[in-house]
């Protein structure tokens, strides 16, 4: 029978046991993943499953890397995650962990745009370190999302979004993901987006701020094109900040509503 | 006339634009994506675009933070 180890196709005879194949393909193997689940114990295999062998600790080379990626995120929903081109425009607290989130979920492409640096007020709720304060946004998040999955393709832009440039910036992302701060960008963004490109699809987020409920962020379909995530209703202003938090539950809204829309299922 | 408005239907005078609209409604044009009978306006269209009786109107209003 037919099965996939490390995602490379193998005949084995029916009624092979998973020890036994790891005893003889990778016997310092002590992660055992099977269609995308950690086996504990042994166990019968069965034709199409797949399956990959990790040591733990051990740096694993490109391809063990995406195989692995291929077996936890089960078969058939890797290869449409790792097909997809996202663009984010700004990367500030939404954009950076929607990044992130993607990388992680074996986006294969995405493109970022921002013009700032990372300074010290960013770090409350954006994803970069100390270190990497000074740096342009787009290269401090690019090397942040190759230490997770250096097969991604990046493309930077150090730039300010303008309605002259969107064309050019994200005319061939299937989905952008609007990630901006101000009321003005966000309206300005999604127009231009929304009219330029009818065919693609705009994931944008308003109303994200403060320490409100949880509960009350949500994603709202606007239209088959169009996808709008958080309470609509709480601007950030003077005593209602930024927080890590609900910036972040507003952001994975959005990274899972691109998900979702890769995998051909409605954003809810 | 009667305009449905993010699923309301409210009365107005006849032949508004869309930037009247706005207006009446409290509504900073900057900050607005709006959708007119299922298709998106472009913001260049809000004072040239006469609104019909029956006309179905989203307002999609942002506010800040990211």
């Amino acid at each position: 029978m037919l099965i996939y180890l490390n995602e490379i196709p193998q005949q084995i005879e029916s009624g092979r046991q998973l020890y036994s194949l790891r005893d003889q393909h990778k016997p310092e193997a002590d992660i055992l993943i099977v269609n995308g689940h950690p086996a504990s114990s042994d166990m019968e295999l069965n034709a199409g499953d797949h399956i990959v062998m990790i040591s733990r600790g051990v740096q694993p080379s490109a391809t063990e890397l995406e195989g692995l990626m291929m077996a936890r995120h089960t078969p058939g929903v890797h290869q449409k995650v790792k097909g997809g081109h996202i663009g984010i425009a700004g990367v500030g607290g939404l954009g950076s962990l929607v990044a992130l989130a993607l990388a992680r979920t074996g986006i294969g492409q995405l493109t970022i745009a921002d013009f700032d640096i990372v300074e010290p007020s960013n770090l409350n709720r954006q994803q970069y370190f100390i270190d990497q304060i000074g740096q342009p946004k787009v290269s401090a998040l690019g090397d942040s999302l190759k230490r997770i999955n250096p097969a991604i393709k990046i493309n930077c832009f150090e730039q300010k979004v303008t309605p002259e440039n969107i064309a050019e910036i994200f005319a061939t992302v299937d989905i952008l993901v609007e990630a901006f701060d101000g009321a003005d960008q966000k309206a300005m963004l999604s127009n231009q987006f929304l009219c330029l490109f009818p065919d693609k699809i705009l994931v944008a987020a308003s109303g994200i701020a403060g320490y409100g409920a949880s509960n009350s962020i949500r994603t709202t379909k606007i239209s088959d094109h169009f996808y709008l995530c958080g309470d609509g209703i709480t601007a950030a202003e003077p005593g209602c900040g930024l927080m890590a938090p609900r910036v972040g539950i507003a952001a994975n809204h959005q990274a899972n509503a691109v998900l979702r829309l890769l995998l051909n299922k409605e954003p809810e | 006339m009667d305009l449905s408005i993010n699923g309301q239907i409210k009365q107005y005078q006849d032949k508004i634009t869309v930037e009247q609209l706005l207006r009446l409604s409290g509504i900073s044009p900057g900050q607005v994506v709006i959708e007119l009978n299922a298709s998106i306006l472009s913001p260049d269209l809000h004072n040239k675009t006469v609104l019909k009786h029956g006309d179905t109107i989203e307002l999609i209003q942002f506010v800040g933070g990211g």
